[in-house]
């Protein structure tokens, strides 16, 4: 019995006897003394919620290991009590609702309504987290996981946390999928929505009729793929490869696309090619070249896109360049290669697994954005906008939106399949455990030409952007009056000082600190899950392993359209009753974030020798010792990668929070978005610089505080090799 | 150099822990999934010993090892470190160290960090740790290479970083797994000796992975020969060299020729056995009169120009390489044909000559029992 588990067994009464069982209740104003002792689980239970009592019995087997101590039926104990812990918990919360027994069976056999009850408060989750943990405990004394409890813990805490904010969800919504507008099983219903022609029409390859939906969605996601693959190894490149003097440089405006909001790219390309944008002018004052709208549809989504994701493969392919061991190419030179040939047979197939990681990452983000195609998409529809009108629009049609989201899921699956197989079983591993001293060979020169001939020009075109922002915000009206103003920033960030101190009286600062207190709780924990996934992924070997990892990646596979009116069906209903909180949001954000740090890990995981873990390991240091001080210093680019990402994406996403937000929670994008909607551009764009700035800001701190791996390779620059020098410079 | 100062502020570590531990299995199996990697194994490691697990590469040797560390659970059976049950417990539990076949040093640290990397998660203080780990690095000779990253060091002076930072803890088992692998050979003979040296002065418990068995007679204590996931054969690399149970083991340790031949009585401790013509007096090691396999070691053939000698085979050399301190022949004979190593002999019989061979009952020939 070890002292963690004595840890987790007290807490699960401190959540049982002590701790509120019910959330929140909406009626009543609750006391104080509601929250400690008389609203607990066990109080309720013996006035009135006998349903509770029966937690009492598993709770009580937890204190026969804890009281006495015979090792070989203490597991025994300890997985009982937790697995009973946990059924009487999930059984009782489904299947007593807000209005009674929540299934007909339960209804014919013991009457109509039956008891009630809210939504499940801190006790409740406590004693629930408690249950899983000794289950786990136990499990690991059985000696699962090499009887590393740790593992067997985080395996199964972020298992229980893909089930509730994952699966539960998306069953929920795909229910609807299979059900007709009253919630009755209809699959013919299902098959005609399935296989409806505004889906998988392919008129335009033989007239001038529309494709279907899931062609165009399906087209669009490979270009952006490759293409955001392609100019993110270009960025790469030049910044760990090439003695290129503006790199830094390069490197901040790649990373610029990212910490926009979705939207704002959009309208700045039209405000750059629309019919009345500046270029658009430019070419018909001077050249006479016709007013067009070609920006509208395929073409502008396509660019928006790639100015949109190239940043994220560019993130996720420096860690891969920088973790390829020079020593192989300096062997594949030996072997008489010439450089090129080098670059072609070692450093890229090396860099597979990034590319792969890369291309997937472009492919989905296209299928789930929603901002660019609903601002640019013209006449060419895609799964993410069609889903989101499903929803919201006319038709108020669940079942369309959940095939509509079946297939995109398909699509998404059908990717990550294609790269599972694509990688097949080879090791990539690079980091090994022996100190390897080799210098990175300078790029070959016709890969460094293309890199600079993609990269610079495209960084040229992203400041072109970013500088139409930029002035958008300062000028009275962009296209019209090019006056310059200050009163954008002033409506939405006016501070007063009043007699009693600072008032913040702009319109935007509500919305302001909540979007910034939601990512700076969302991005720390979707970083540690992501991470700890990957690890768990990479380094254990568990049955289920799979299915394990399919649960990680699926919350990324949903467009927010979808998670949202999920999350809206889900926990909007005891036993999880959460939304309207800033909970609900933190959670959405976590779980659609995730898969980022997931793959990122993965990546940088699998080029770091196993061995490393293990020497950890055999030194006494436990699995958790070893993560903080083997596993995360290594991983440093995967952490940085992933904070900063699930930081950005929480100040930008619009899609699945448009459905979440309250009041009391209204996220910056969501009103921005409702600024565009009354026509107010100038303040949109000028939140949108604010919003900017404020990301630039996190992004410098967090590199700052995470820092840069060191793996001590020599430097290029330094001859002697003499001086321990950080190996990566960039 | 025996007098190391133990931290006595170590944990879960008892105070006096000069005590070298044992280590063993009892009917241990290993599976990964339908595969068995490890069958039924058991054995035992005796405190203070140097034992070498051998094998060729898949024989689940590695595996065993790993086992003993906790890096791989048993799918059946216990395993006992010091008379203590460890089956279940994790690696970080159990009071064992291990050198990598890569060394796995971690590379965003300093030789000095490496090696105190074991005290300092376990609690003790900075300094205490640093100063253990500086008095294992000056036991393996690296003094002042502590600031340096392990990707500055050669690759023997990363392996004995390696060593040290698996000693500093003091733990009562020590693994290595194929250590020698990453070496050059002159680098090799000298690195097992200071194994070997280290293990004695210390008095420490070793396991040691290797599929070279020169390398493994050469450190062990006692030998467990391993094939197709079971063991072949445990005993001292003389009984393993003298008296090899099976063919496998007569032939994976050293070189030896494997004759046919007839088991034509037994008197007392000995047998007679004959074979192409010669006759021998070996021990009978439970054989009954009848047809037997004999190893017989390349130095136990007497090679003779001279063809006389009566009960001896008669032969012809094929072949003659000279490497100095030996000669080595290939010989055809009527019992097959033989490797013949010939010591202290200046100039080769050249190929082509007639020669006459006679055994050496004394050592070097055996009869294998099970074959």
């Amino acid at each position: 019995m070890s002292r963690a588990t004595l840890g987790w067994i007290v807490l699960g009464w401190v959540g049982f006897a002590l701790l509120p069982w019910y959330g929140f209740d909406r009626y009543a104003d609750p006391a104080l003394s509601d929250y400690l002792v008389t609203g607990s689980g066990l109080v309720h239970g013996l006035r009135e919620a006998w349903w509770l009592l029966p937690i009492l019995a598993p709770l009580l087997m937890t204190l026969r290991p804890a009281l006495s101590s015979s090792r070989q039926s203490d597991s025994t104990w300890l997985i009982a009590s937790g697995a009973l812990g946990l059924a009487l918990i999930v059984i009782q919360g489904f299947s007593i609702g807000l209005n009674g027994w929540t299934t007909d069976i339960l209804k014919t056999i013991f009457g109509e309504p039956g008891p009630s009850q809210a939504g499940m408060g801190y006790g409740a989750a406590l004693t629930s987290t408690a249950f899983l943990i000794i289950l786990c405990h136990g499990l690991a004394a059985r000696g699962w996981c090499r009887g590393d409890a740790f593992v067997t813990s985080s395996i199964g805490l972020v298992i229980a946390l893909i089930g509730i904010f994952v699966f539960f969800p998306v069953s929920a919504i795909l229910a609807s999928a299979f059900a007709d507008n009253d919630g009755n099983l209809a699959p013919l219903e299902f098959v005609a929505k399935f296989t409806d022609r505004s889906i998988w029409g392919l008129d335009c390859l033989t007239s001038d009729l529309r494709c279907g939906v899931a062609w165009n969605t399906l087209f669009l996601g490979l270009l952006v793929g490759v293409g955001t693959t392609a100019l993110g190894l270009a960025f790469a490149l030049i910044a760990t490869r090439t003695e290129f003097r503006y790199k830094k440089l390069l490197r901040v405006m790649s990373v610029l696309p990212i910490i926009t909001p979705p939207f704002v790219i959009g309208l700045a390309l039209i405000l750059i090619f629309g019919r009345s944008g500046m270029l658009s002018t430019a070419l018909w004052e001077w050249f006479g070249i016709p007013r067009s709208r070609w920006i509208y549809g395929l073409p502008g989504i396509f660019i928006a896109q790639l100015l949109a994701f190239t940043p994220i493969a560019f993130l996720v392919l420096i860690g891969v360049v920088q973790g390829i061991s020079p020593t192989l190419e300096e062997a594949s030179q030996t072997l008489r290669a010439k450089s090129w040939t080098t670059f072609l047979t070692v450093t890229l197939p090396l860099m597979r697994p990034g590319l792969a990681n890369a291309f997937l990452l472009g492919f989905v983000e296209s299928l789930a954005d929603f901002g660019n195609p609903l601002v640019l998409g013209g006449n060419y529809e895609v799964l993410s906008t069609k889903i989101f009108f499903a929803v919201v629009g006319a038709q108020q049609d669940q079942g369309r939106a959940a095939v509509l989201s079946i297939i995109l899921l398909a699509f998404t699956l059908g990717a990550f399949r294609l790269q599972h197989a694509w990688l097949g079983k080879k090791v990539y591993t690079t980091v090994t455990g022996k100190g390897d001293t080799g210098l990175a060979l300078p790029l070959p020169r016709r890969v460094a030409m293309a890199s600079c001939a993609t990269a610079i020009p495209w960084a040229f075109f992203t400041l072109a952007v970013y500088v139409v922002i930029a002035i958008g915000a300062f000028v009275r009206s962009m296209g019209r009056d090019y006056t310059p103003t200050l009163e954008h920033f002033l409506t939405a960030f006016r501070i007063e000082r009043t007699e009693w101190g600072l008032f913040f009286a702009g319109s935007a600062w509500d919305s302001f600190f909540a979007t910034v207190k939601v990512a700076g709780v969302a991005a720390p924990l979707t970083a540690a899950v992501g991470l700890l996934t990957a690890y768990l992924l990479t380094r254990q070997r568990f049955s289920g392993q799979r299915a394990f990892e399919f649960g990680t990646l699926l919350s990324f596979a949903i467009p927010g359209t979808v998670v949202g009116v999920s999350y809206i069906l889900a926990f909007n209903v005891p036993p999880i009753e959460i939304t309207g909180t800033g909970f609900i949001l933190v959670m959405c954000f976590v779980f659609r974030n995730m898969p980022v740090g997931v793959r990122a890990g993965i990546a940088t995981l699998s080029q770091i020798d196993k061995s490393l873990d293990e020497a950890s390991l055999t030194l006494g240091a436990r699995s958790a010792t070893t993560m903080h001080r083997v596993v995360l210093p290594l991983l440093r680019p995967a952490v940085v990668a992933s904070l900063v990402y699930s930081f950005v994406r929480a100040m930008t996403a619009v899609s699945a929070v448009i459905f979440l937000v309250t009041a009391e929670y209204n996220m910056a994008t969501t009103y921005i978005v409702g600024r565009v909607e009354a026509g107010e551009f100038g303040l949109a764009i000028a939140y949108s610089t604010a919003l900017i700035f404020v990301m630039l800001l996190a992004i410098v701190a967090i590199q700052f505080l995470v820092g840069e791996r060191r793996l001590g390779r020599r430097s290029s620059s330094a001859s002697t090799g003499r001086a321990p020098v950080p190996a990566v410079s960039s | 150099m025996n007098q190391m100062t133990s931290p006595s502020t170590l944990p879960h570590a008892p105070a006096s822990r000069k005590q070298a531990a044992s280590v063993e299995f009892r009917n241990v199996t290993k599976r990964y999934g339908i595969v068995t990697a490890v069958s039924d194994v058991s054995f035992t490691i005796e405190p203070g010993q140097l034992v070498t697990l051998l094998g060729p590469s898949g024989c689940g040797k590695t595996t065993t090892l790993r086992m003993i560390a906790g890096l791989e659970m048993v799918s059946e059976g216990q395993i006992l470190i010091g008379g203590k049950d460890v089956t279940h417990l994790s690696a970080a539990d159990r009071d064992v160290s291990m050198v990598f076949q890569s060394y796995a040093l971690f590379p965003h640290m300093s030789v000095l960090e490496n090696v105190a990397y074991g005290p300092s998660v376990q609690g003790i203080p900075k300094k205490e740790a640093y100063a253990m780990a500086m008095e294992k690095l000056s036991l393996v000779g690296l003094n002042g290479l502590e600031k340096r990253a392990p990707s500055e060091l050669s690759g023997g002076q990363q392996q004995r970083v390696a060593v040290a930072r698996a000693l500093v803890l003091e733990p009562q088992v020590l693994l290595f797994d194929e250590p020698l692998s990453n070496l050059d050979a002159k680098l090799r003979r000298r690195v097992r000796e200071d194994i070997r040296e280290l293990q004695q002065s210390l008095n420490l418990t070793v396991a040691y992975v290797t599929h070279d068995q020169e390398e493994a007679l050469a450190v062990s204590d006692r030998i467990i020969v391993m094939s197709n996931a079971r063991i072949a054969q445990t005993g001292t690399p003389r009984e393993l060299y003298e008296e090899p149970a099976d063919l496998f083991v007569a032939d994976f340790i050293g070189d030896a020729n494997i004759l046919s031949g007839e088991l034509v009585s037994v008197t007392g401790p000995l047998a007679l056995v004959q074979t192409g013509g010669a006759s021998l007096h070996l021990p009978h090691r439970g054989m009954r009169p009848g047809p037997v396999k004999l190893a017989v070691r390349p130095d136990a053939i007497l090679i003779d120009e001279a063809t006389s000698s009566s009960g001896a085979v008669a032969g012809r050399v094929r072949k003659a390489s000279y490497l100095g301190t030996q000669i080595e022949y290939e010989v055809e004979s009527p019992v097959g044909d033989l490797f013949v190593v010939q010591y202290g002999r200046k100039e080769p019989i050249a190929p082509g000559a007639q020669v006459s061979l006679a055994f050496a009952e004394g050592r070097g020939v055996a009869i294998i029992p099970s074959a």
